[in-house]
Order: C-alpha cells, then sequence, then structure tokens
C-alpha cells in the first residue's frame, strides 16, 4: 500500500474525527439540536470499508452515520449544514443529524430504527442481482442490530438469494447502555451470522488498514457471485452514545484502555515509524481538516432556513 | 364493449399478469406466492409463465421482504410485495411506517419509493382474531403512503396498474370475501383513476358511505330500501388516503343524510374521520347526526354466528338510513 494512500486515510479519519468534536461543540452551543450521535473512536470503520469500495456503490448507514457520509464523499459543508437544519443540507435540513442523505452519491440514509436499515440494503441488492450487477451494497449497523428480528430475517433472506450485500457490522460493544454481555447470550457475532451460511470474520476495527484488507476481500467475494458477506468490526465509541446521555454503565478504566488504540493514534505511529509522516505532513493535514471545517460551519451559519410555506412537501412526490 | 365473466380473484391475477409483461422492472414477491399459487390463489400459474427471478417465494419473513422491497423500489425496480393478511403486516409495520412513509421527507424529495404492497383484509370466512381483522384504516393515517381498496371487479383488474405507475408507496388492501365474487367486466379495462372516490347508485335521500366488503351490503340496503321508496346514494370511497372530500360532500350536500359504513372497528377510525369530515364541512347541510355502522369492539369470533353479529350487516344498514330520515317513512 502507498504511502499516498495511507495518507488519504489518515486524512479521512481526521475530517471525521475533528467534524465529531466540532459538532460536539456547537451542540452545547446550541446550533445543533435533537439527537446527535458521535463516532469518535470509530473513524477506522467508516474509512476502511468505504474505501473498498466504488462510489457507486450504495451504503445505508444508522442514526451515527457522519463519518459514513463523509467518507463517502458528501460534502462536509453539507452534512454540517443538516446539522444546522439549514434547506443546503445534504437533506435539505429534513434530516437532520440522524437523517443525512445523498442520492446522487449513492447514500441511502441514515436511519435512525436499529435494525431498520438491513431489509433497505438487501432490497438494494436484490435490485442490482435482478439487473446482473454485482454491485456492492454495503450496510452499517451496530452490535444492537443484531439482537433485531431484522437483521436475522435480512442475512437470512440476502443469503438464500446470494445477493450483493455487505453486512457492515460495527460492534462498538454497547448497545447505547447495554453492554455486549448483557444482550447477546452469544457475544461472538460473527460466530452467529456464519451460521446463516456466509463468509464472516472478526475484524480489529481500529486498525484501518486491517479493516481496509478485510473489507476488501469481502467485496471481491461479493463481486465474484460469492454472495453476501459478514464483518464483524470491533470497536469502542469514545464519547457518550448521544448528548444526552452521562455514560454511567461504562468504566473509565475500560473507555481509557480502548483509547489506547485509537484508531488515528494507531495510524499516526505506524506511518512516522515507517517514514512515511513526519511532524510538518501531520500539522499540514491538521491545518487542511481545520480550514475545510471552519469553511463547513461558515457555510452552515449561512444556509437559508426553508421557509415554513413548504411544510407539507415531501409527503408524496411532487408531479409535473 | 366486450365483457368477460370473471372472478376478482382472476382480475387480480390478470393485473399481475399485465404488469409483468409490460414492465420488466415489475416482480412479485411474498409467502407461497410461487409454487403454492399464493395463499388465496391470486398468483397461481405466474410462477410457470414468469419463473423464479420474477415470482419469488420468500421465507416467512416480513419485515425483511417488506423493506427488501422499498429497497429494491430505491433500486429503480417496481416490486410487489404480497403479505398474506393485514394481520401479518404488524410484522413490517416499521418497514412501512418508518421507511417507506418517511424516506421521501426524511431525504429532502430524494429519495421516493415507487412500491406497491398487497394484502388481504377483512372478515367473513370464519378465520378468527387473528386473519380478520380491516386494519386499513390504521394504514390511512399515515402520511406518504396511499391507501387504496378494490371493492369491484372493475377495480380489482384496473387499480394495480393505477398503483404501479404512482411514485410513491401504495397499499392495497384486497378484502378476501371478495376472491370468489363473479361478474361481468369490461375487457379493456387496465388502469383506473385512483384519486376519486365514486357514486356506485345514485338516490337522494340519504348517503351511505363505505367502502371494500361492505359495498355490495351497501348496495343491497339500498335495494331494500328503494322498496320502500326510500332513494339512498352509495358512495365508493376506493382510496382512504387521501380521501376524496369533494365527493362525499357533493353528495351529503344533496341528501343531507349520511351512513358510514365500515368494517373497521369505530373508536379511532376512518369511520370517524369521515363523520369528523362532514361535520366540520357540511354541519348545517345535514338533516340528523351522521350514523356508523361498523363491527362490534371484539376481536373477531369464530363461530359463524358471533362472526355475522360482529360484522355490519345489510339490517344494520337499513335500520341506520331509518334513523337519519325518522319515523316518518
Amino acid at each position: 500500500m502507498s504511502a499516498k494512500h495511507r495518507k488519504d486515510l489518515l486524512r479521512q479519519m481526521l475530517r471525521i474525527r475533528r467534524f465529531e468534536e466540532r459538532c460536539a461543540e456547537l451542540y452545547s452551543a446550541t446550533k445543533i439540536r435533537g439527537f446527535l450521535h458521535l463516532y469518535v473512536g470509530e473513524e477506522a470503520v467508516a474509512t476502511g470499508v468505504i474505501s473498498a469500495l466504488r462510489p457507486d456503490e450504495p451504503i445505508v448507514s444508522t442514526y451515527r452515520e457522519h463519518g459514513h457520509a463523509l467518507a463517502r464523499g458528501v460534502p462536509m459543508d453539507a452534512v454540517m449544514a443538516e446539522m444546522y437544519g439549514r434547506s443546503t443540507g445534504c437533506s435539505g435540513g429534513r434530516g437532520g443529524s440522524m437523517h443525512l442523505f445523498d442520492a446522487d452519491r449513492h447514500f441511502y440514509g441514515g436511519n435512525a430504527i436499529v435494525g431498520g436499515g438491513l431489509p433497505l440494503a438487501v432490497g438494494l441488492g436484490l435490485a442490482d442481482a435482478m439487473r446482473g450487477s454485482r454491485r456492492v451494497t454495503a450496510c452499517f449497523f451496530g452490535d444492537g442490530a443484531v439482537a433485531e428480528g431484522e437483521f436475522h430475517e435480512s442475512v437470512n433472506l440476502a443469503t438464500l438469494w446470494q445477493l450483493p450485500v455487505l453486512f457492515a457490522c460495527e460492534n462498538n460493544h454497547y448497545a447505547m447502555g447495554t453492554a455486549l454481555a448483557r444482550s447477546h447470550a452469544q457475544t461472538d457475532l460473527a460466530l452467529r451470522a456464519a451460521s446463516y451460511g456466509l463468509p464472516a470474520w472478526p475484524v480489529d476495527g481500529m486498525d484501518v488498514l486491517a479493516v481496509e484488507d478485510s473489507a476488501q476481500r469481502a467485496v471481491e467475494i461479493i463481486r465474484a457471485g460469492g454472495g453476501p458477506v459478514f464483518l464483524e468490526l470491533r470497536t469502542y465509541r469514545f464519547r457518550a452514545h448521544s448528548m444526552y446521555d452521562p455514560d454511567r454503565y461504562r468504566d473509565k478504566a475500560e473507555v481509557e484502555q480502548w483509547r489506547q488504540r485509537d484508531p488515528v493514534e494507531l495510524l499516526v505511529t505506524r506511518m512516522r515509524s515507517d517514514g512515511e509522516l513526519d511532524d510538518g505532513d501531520l500539522e499540514a493535514l491538521d491545518r487542511e481538516v481545520a480550514e475545510e471545517l471552519v469553511r463547513a460551519v461558515e457555510a452552515a451559519e449561512a444556509g437559508p432556513l426553508e421557509p415554513v410555506e413548504d411544510l407539507t412537501r415531501f409527503v408524496y412526490s411532487e408531479r409535473s | 364493449m366486450t365483457t368477460i365473466e370473471t372472478t376478482y380473484r382472476e382480475a387480480m391475477r390478470a393485473a399481475i399478469r399485465d404488469a409483468l409483461i409490460k414492465d420488466d422492472r415489475v416482480f412479485l414477491m411474498g409467502e407461497d406466492v410461487g409454487r403454492y399459487g399464493g395463499c388465496f390463489a391470486v398468483s397461481l400459474g405466474l410462477l410457470e409463465e414468469f419463473g423464479p427471478e420474477r415470482i419469488r417465494d420468500t421465507p416467512l419473513s416480513e419485515s425483511a421482504f417488506v423493506g427488501a422491497g422499498i429497497g429494491a423500489a430505491l433500486g429503480g425496480m417496481r416490486p410487489i410485495v404480497e403479505i398474506m393478511t393485514v394481520n401479518f403486516s404488524m410484522l413490517a409495520l416499521d418497514q412501512v411506517v418508518n421507511n417507506a412513509a418517511t424516506l421521501l421527507h426524511m431525504s429532502g424529495g430524494q429519495l421516493n419509493v415507487p412500491l406497491v404492497i398487497r394484502m388481504t383484509t377483512g372478515a367473513g370466512r370464519q378465520l378468527a382474531a387473528q386473519h380478520s381483522h380491516s386494519l386499513e384504516g390504521w394504514y390511512a393515517h399515515i402520511p406518504g403512503i396511499r391507501i387504496v381498496v378494490p371493492a369491484t371487479l372493475e377495480d380489482a383488474r384496473g387499480m394495480l396498474w393505477t398503483a404501479l405507475l404512482d411514485p410513491d408507496p401504495v397499499l392495497i388492501f384486497e378484502p378476501g370475501a371478495l376472491y370468489p365474487v363473479k361478474g361481468e367486466l369490461d375487457e379493456s379495462v387496465r388502469e383506473v383513476d385512483i384519486d376519486r372516490a365514486v357514486v356506485r347508485r345514485p338516490g337522494r335521500d340519504a348517503t351511505v358511505i363505505t367502502y371494500g366488503a361492505t359495498l355490495g351490503t351497501s348496495l343491497a340496503a339500498a335495494e331494500e330500501l328503494a322498496g320502500r321508496g326510500i332513494e339512498v346514494e352509495v358512495i365508493d370511497l376506493r382510496t382512504l388516503r387521501p380521501l376524496d372530500d369533494a365527493t362525499l360532500l357533493d353528495s351529503v350536500t344533496r341528501t343531507h343524510r349520511a351512513v358510514v359504513v365500515d368494517e373497521g372497528w369505530r373508536t379511532g377510525s376512518i369511520s370517524a374521520e369521515i363523520s369528523a369530515r362532514i361535520t366540520e364541512q357540511a354541519f348545517f347541510d345535514l338533516d340528523a347526526p351522521v350514523e356508523r355502522v361498523c363491527s362490534a369492539e371484539v376481536p373477531m369470533p369464530y363461530p359463524k354466528h358471533l362472526e355475522d353479529a360482529a360484522l355490519p350487516q345489510q339490517a344494520d344498514i337499513v335500520a341506520a338510513v331509518q334513523r337519519t330520515i325518522g319515523d316518518g317513512r
């Protein structure tokens, strides 16, 4: 893998990290409202998986999806404007943090019902399969979704029909405040998925290179007609579930232990030791990301609000 | 006009077959739609004609296959998803309400869902409390989807294609009791308007507003009342969402009396909505309170005599119309 490619991965993770940190500040400043779920700590998953996809391959995501949208190439100012509820947002302001969409970039949300996006991904895969396309649909969901019936129905159906779907399970070890072992009798999620008869394996979700490597192998299997693949990406969110969460259910020491494996730091350390990154490079990257973020916030602040007269639009399609 | 003798079931099948021929993006999926031929034999023979790619038997996973229908619609297909009965559709309610009905809005107009979901509704076949309910009125509560109920052979033949042309999700509720109903159908019917309610029988003395399986009962009641000199206008709603207020109000302002007949329960129902709209918009044209004839508020019982007692019957409709007119006739 080239140094340039690693740097691209690092840039992508930094964009997500800084974006999320800024969102937390903007939430405290009451610029962003509603529920806000941050991806800090999990950046390697979206970055590594989406790096293995082509830009025209559909993505279905969850309510913790800012990182996926940014990694897919939804412009940062459109994502930030959506946080602000402005009509320049990627969902026209109607969705907010949990419902980012970008049809042109094949980004299908932004689903805030745990497990609810899985059947959609199966259907997108079905549409492709019926037309003879082996475009991969990537579906992100958490460990919490594995407890939902929709997960089991969807993985079974996709495997039964050998559909081109990548099931990317972001196991961050907590379903909101409920630890994995408190909600799953069998905590080896890859093992459980494998019982449906599809290739499934666990991946170190803090190591972006490992994630990208596994995602690459998975999409090769799928594009070769091997049916769906399940990846259990073991990761951790460093911040609370949402801005409302006092984080009473986790041990500080546990959080600290995972922070030792910060995905951004891991890659930085590796690139430094391989002589691919020095202080000057890192500063330049930081500056580049910071500037992009400043522009995104400025654009969001300046973005117009949709007129109230438009309230009842987008319930049914507008017929010309 | 050339007519053919057919049944409601055959008209539905002809509509599906026609859609599969006309548009290669159309496919049918659901439980037992293929090898079994459809739980109510609607899709009998289609697997043999169109093959397993386009007539897809699914596992008993309502949420997954309804959601897959939504996903396939987003992906450019025109799926027809069959759910065996409305009671089973509860297992897919998340997909219908949280995805099909909301994606267009949540995405700021980017993602419409051109999906058709068909399901059986209603009682009359002694199928008891988990196969007999009329929950289409519930669905009519939800913005973002369209709810249609074909009550005639013509609508059974024509509503599906019109629904497939709609860019948004359409739910078609097929009253199970109507499948064996036989009659003459204009051979040329291919699509029908689904925006408007229709006057099925004109009359001047009172308006009976209904849809689905109780259309037949209401027409029979109108016939009986005609024998006593009472001319009842019978309106078939056809579409429960969006409701065609104009047709209802035009009739009620002429007859000054309204009876709503609905196989659903009374409380919080579509009949309540219709009654409210008439009261809101035509209060001063009314000569009597709006009457409602609905199912008894019990889960549907199994024995025939109790099922009959729970459902709106011809005598109930006749009595309700007479109450609106008073003792004079």
